[in-house]
């Protein structure tokens, strides 16, 4: 049989994906590989060295899909720009280079970035309190904007008045630093763009068309923090209810950029959904309400949302049942699997699950057994093989067996 | 009911506003600030109990953390000697291990091992092997938890447990682990003698470890 030609190889991975996630039969499993730091360890390049040089984080990134051959491809878009975030001043991170070692993976440094008593003017107005109040407290680079008036007031002949604000020393200051973090930002997109490019033409589809938080992440993660988020359902609940509805809307917008991309997944990145962080009962009236309704918007546009429950969620199975069926992907981490697939089996495709410290230090035979399992549990389909969590360690001849022995035993 | 009754069901139903303005009413009243120190705790154990038993969840562990911190604030400078306190169950020395900083699951089981009547040392987060070490050796704990978030604590964990037995130390502690991606695989590979999979079990551990099960 003649060799497949790039295009085919892109084609026919794709739609085994789409398959998977349309809970029709594919030719076999899927295999991904949700990494972020791995390519670099594998390549044998210091994260440092990844973040602050775009070049050589794409050499790693082929340098990884060549020797594993997933059927989706993540690329370096987790090798986030050091410069830029340098010359914005995230103040809110950490990454190697400031503040922390250099194989080390950047952090995200909570806090309360918005008090209990802006939740109206974020409710009145996300876009305004994010630009004048988050904006200046996440990066030092955006401080001047906090001495700058609503922009919703530039109507009718209100122009007059806005520039009179933007003369200022530091909203200029803030001006300037911000046009060279958009240049910066914009090499580094461009490399992404150009591995993109490469990568397809080698015959591999990019994973994600888009990302995605959930809701009542968005208002915990970035806005009010984990300490308070959670103190809030119980001390300002219709508050939080009215962020939330605000929030989803934000989810929506957010995700819909992937609407009509050839492989429109989504990934969406849960954080504070499991049982170590609300009851049940909390669960079902603040999370996943506004999280489905997130959901169903996206999939009603033609997305796949991939909703990458970061823990175990056994408790939650019987709760998230609700979605249509064949539209959604949802991830597994640490969660019992075989119970998984029974609560979910013909409602949503599962990915997962192989055990990081399996990858890590168990050995092949460790990981092919493991897989065999799951993959004998999902004979009807409905899985899509991958690490239980994102990937920074793991030994390579372990994440080789997962990926070959997925492609070899996996077939439908 | 008397008003240090009322205060440790205020405190463990979460009635957070109503519960402050009696501490503070009492206080003004000229009871007792031991009193009402003592209905705080008596009330954070019942609301570890209720964690435990999965009524309650970290939303209520945040809030009945925050009453604490305010309770202790307002009756602390009033107590002029330091309230005789039971001896504790046994120490521990906790932290999140070096290069992460995530810090919620290991406050969750500092606040379960507090309720539960153990003397923890919280070394917060990013804590390296020679902080651990030093502070085995100024607390002399029974029990060492490394806590860590992030794939990469695996490596840490392990370098930690190392150098604790470099330092000779590691026959005089037992040593536990925890979070998100911990199993006893990891704990195995670790050189931990367990793993808790979720702060109920690794208080449980501790009582097993401390003869206070």
């Amino acid at each position: 049989m003649a060799e497949k030609s790039p295009q085919e190889l892109l084609a026919e991975r794709q739609q085994r994906v789409l398959d998977a996630a349309a809970l029709k039969t594919p030719d076999r499993v899927p295999v991904f590989g949700p990494y972020q730091k791995y390519p670099y360890n594998f390549a044998g390049v210091s994260f440092k060295d990844a973040l602050n040089d775009y070049a050589l984080a794409r050499e790693a990134c082929h340098k990884f899909v060549d020797y594993f051959q997933p059927d989706v491809d993540f690329g370096p878009i987790f090798a986030y720009p050091a410069k830029a975030m340098e010359i914005l001043g995230w103040d809110a991170f950490k990454w190697p280079g400031r503040g922390l070692d250099d194989n080390v993976m950047y952090q995200y440094v909570e806090g309360e970035y918005m008090t209990a008593e802006e939740y109206d003017e974020f409710i009145f107005d996300p876009s305004d309190f994010m630009l004048r109040k988050w904006a200046p407290r996440q990066f030092s680079s955006m401080k001047g904007f906090a001495s700058t008036v609503p922009w919703r007031r530039f109507m009718w002949s209100g122009w007059m008045n806005l520039p009179f604000f933007w003369s200022t020393p530091e909203f200029q200051e803030s001006l300037q630093r911000v046009t060279e973090g958009a240049a910066e930002t914009n090499l580094w997109w461009a490399s992404q763009f150009q591995y993109w490019g490469e990568v397809n033409a080698k015959g591999f589809p990019i994973a994600y068309a888009g990302w995605d938080w959930p809701p009542f992440d968005i208002i915990g993660d970035t806005l009010r923090g984990t300490h308070q988020v959670l103190a809030d359902m119980r001390r300002r609940p219709d508050k939080l209810h009215a962020a939330l509805e605000v929030a989803t809307q934000i989810f929506i917008e957010y995700g819909s950029g992937a609407a009509g991309a050839p492989l429109p997944l989504v990934w969406v990145w849960v954080h504070k959904s499991t049982r170590d962080f609300m009851s049940d009962a909390q669960f079902k009236e603040f999370y996943w309400p506004y999280l489905r309704k997130g959901i169903l918007a996206l999939v009603d546009k033609g997305i796949i949302p991939v909703i990458y429950w970061e823990a175990d969620f056994e408790s939650r199975l019987e709760h998230i049942a609700d979605v249509p069926p064949g539209k959604v992907i949802y991830h597994l981490s640490n969660t019992d699997y075989e119970k998984a697939y029974s609560a979910l089996k013909g409602i949503t495709t599962l990915m997962g699950n192989v055990p990081n410290i399996m990858l890590h230090s168990g050995t092949p035979d460790d990981v092919r057994a493991y897989c065999k399992k799951m993959i004998d549990t999902f004979k009807d389909g409905g899985l899509i093989m991958d690490a239980a969590v994102m990937l920074d360690e793991a030994k390579p001849e372990n994440l080789k067996a997962m990926m070959d022995f997925t492609k070899e035993y996996g077939m439908y | 009911m008397s008003n240090k009754e009322e205060l440790v069901v205020l405190i463990a139903e979460m009635e957070e506003e109503k519960a402050l303005a009696l501490a503070r009413s009492m206080i003004e009243a000229g009871e007792s600030p031991q009193d009402v120190l003592d209905a705080s705790s008596k009330a954070m154990a019942i609301v570890g109990q209720r964690f435990e038993d999965k009524e309650y969840f970290l939303p209520e562990l945040i809030i009945a953390g925050d009453m604490m911190k305010e309770i202790s604030a307002l009756v602390k400078p009033l107590l002029k000697t330091q309230a005789t306190q039971v001896a504790p169950q046994g120490v521990v020395v906790i932290g999140t291990v070096a290069g992460d900083i995530h810090d919620i699951g290991k406050d969750i089981v500092t606040f379960m091992l507090d309720v539960n009547n153990f003397e923890v040392h919280d070394l917060g987060v990013d804590v390296p092997p020679a902080q651990f070490i030093a502070a085995i050796r100024e607390h002399n704990p029974d029990i060492v938890g490394l806590s860590g978030f992030l794939t990469m604590a695996f490596e840490q964990m392990k370098r930690t447990v190392d150098a604790i037995a470099e330092a000779g130390l590691r026959d005089d502690v037992k040593i536990m682990i925890g979070g998100a991606i911990m199993d006893p695989e990891a704990a195995a590979y670790i050189g931990a003698d367990s793993y808790g999979k979720d702060a109920a079990s690794a208080v449980r551990l501790a009582k097993s470890w401390t003869g206070a099960a």
